[in-house]
């Protein structure tokens, strides 16, 4: 799987407003819902649902990332948006450190192996020191959008 | 010191297979022993003890793992990994069982 199959990057925000886990979430969620991949009226239920499952365990993997995540009845393809932070998010992470890259997925409910390919895709990169360097040093939108193209044309490079 | 290997393979049983919750309760119990864990599926050998590479197996159900424990409590370690993936299937339902 590749991430232009799954990562929307109209709705990715650069620079979010939030300072905090929650807000992020919503502020994410907010964007896929403009770029019509996600139903208006379904956002409020799918932010709660994953604050929920952020509540259960954090995603934050540890060294600035998290990936909330959730499975939702309401899309039939994974959708995936990307968000920076420039102060850092409280995102109660493995190793206690601000979070400053986050990748939210919402997931279809009845499609496991989907969600586990785009997650496989998602931390095949991520475990990379180079990708998590470029990540967080991509300033706009279309920085991110071309890292995560060269990722998926050079896998093994990044 | 003598060194002591262990290893198996497991098949992943529940519905949604290997995702990140199972995979932090793996790394959880893996990270309890000291011996050293890798799991390989048929691509790739990762650190059984990295949230981080756990999370890249991305196992399927049905999809089958290799567990190697190398150190003195390996034996344990292999065994404990084994009950959480086959019988306890991480607490979640088979295919066909969902809950709620």
């Amino acid at each position: 799987m590749k991430f232009a199959d799954f990562v929307c990057f109209e709705a990715t925000i650069a620079e979010l407003n939030s300072g905090d886990r929650d807000g992020v979430i919503a502020e994410l969620v907010a964007a896929l819902s403009r770029t019509g991949r996600l139903r208006k009226t379904d956002c409020t239920d799918i932010v709660k649902a994953i604050i929920k499952r952020e509540q259960e365990g954090s995603t934050g993997m540890g060294k600035g990332i998290a990936v909330p995540h959730i499975k939702h009845a309401s899309v039939k393809q994974v959708v995936a948006a990307v968000g920076k932070s420039k102060i850092g998010i409280d995102f109660s992470a493995l190793d206690k450190q601000p979070v400053f890259s986050i990748i939210l997925l919402v997931s279809p409910a009845d499609n496991p192996d989907r969600h586990l390919q785009a997650m496989e895709k998602v931390f095949r990169h991520l475990q990379q020191e180079r990708f998590r360097k470029f990540i967080r040093q991509a300033q706009t939108a279309e920085q991110i959008e071309d890292l995560l193209n060269e990722a998926d044309d050079n896998p093994s490079l990044l | 010191m003598e060194k002591v290997v262990c290893q198996t393979e497991v098949e992943i049983k529940n519905a949604d297979g290997l995702h990140m919750r199972p995979a932090m309760q793996f790394v959880d119990i893996a990270n309890r022993f000291d011996c050293d864990i890798t799991v390989s599926n048929t691509e790739n050998t990762v650190d059984g003890k990295s949230i981080m590479q756990m999370s890249m197996l991305a196992a399927t159900c049905g999809t089958k793992l290799h567990i190697k424990a190398e150190g003195p409590d390996a034996g344990e370690a292999v065994e404990a990994l084994r009950e959480l993936v086959e019988d306890k299937m991480f607490d979640e339902p088979p295919p066909g069982q969902k809950k709620g």
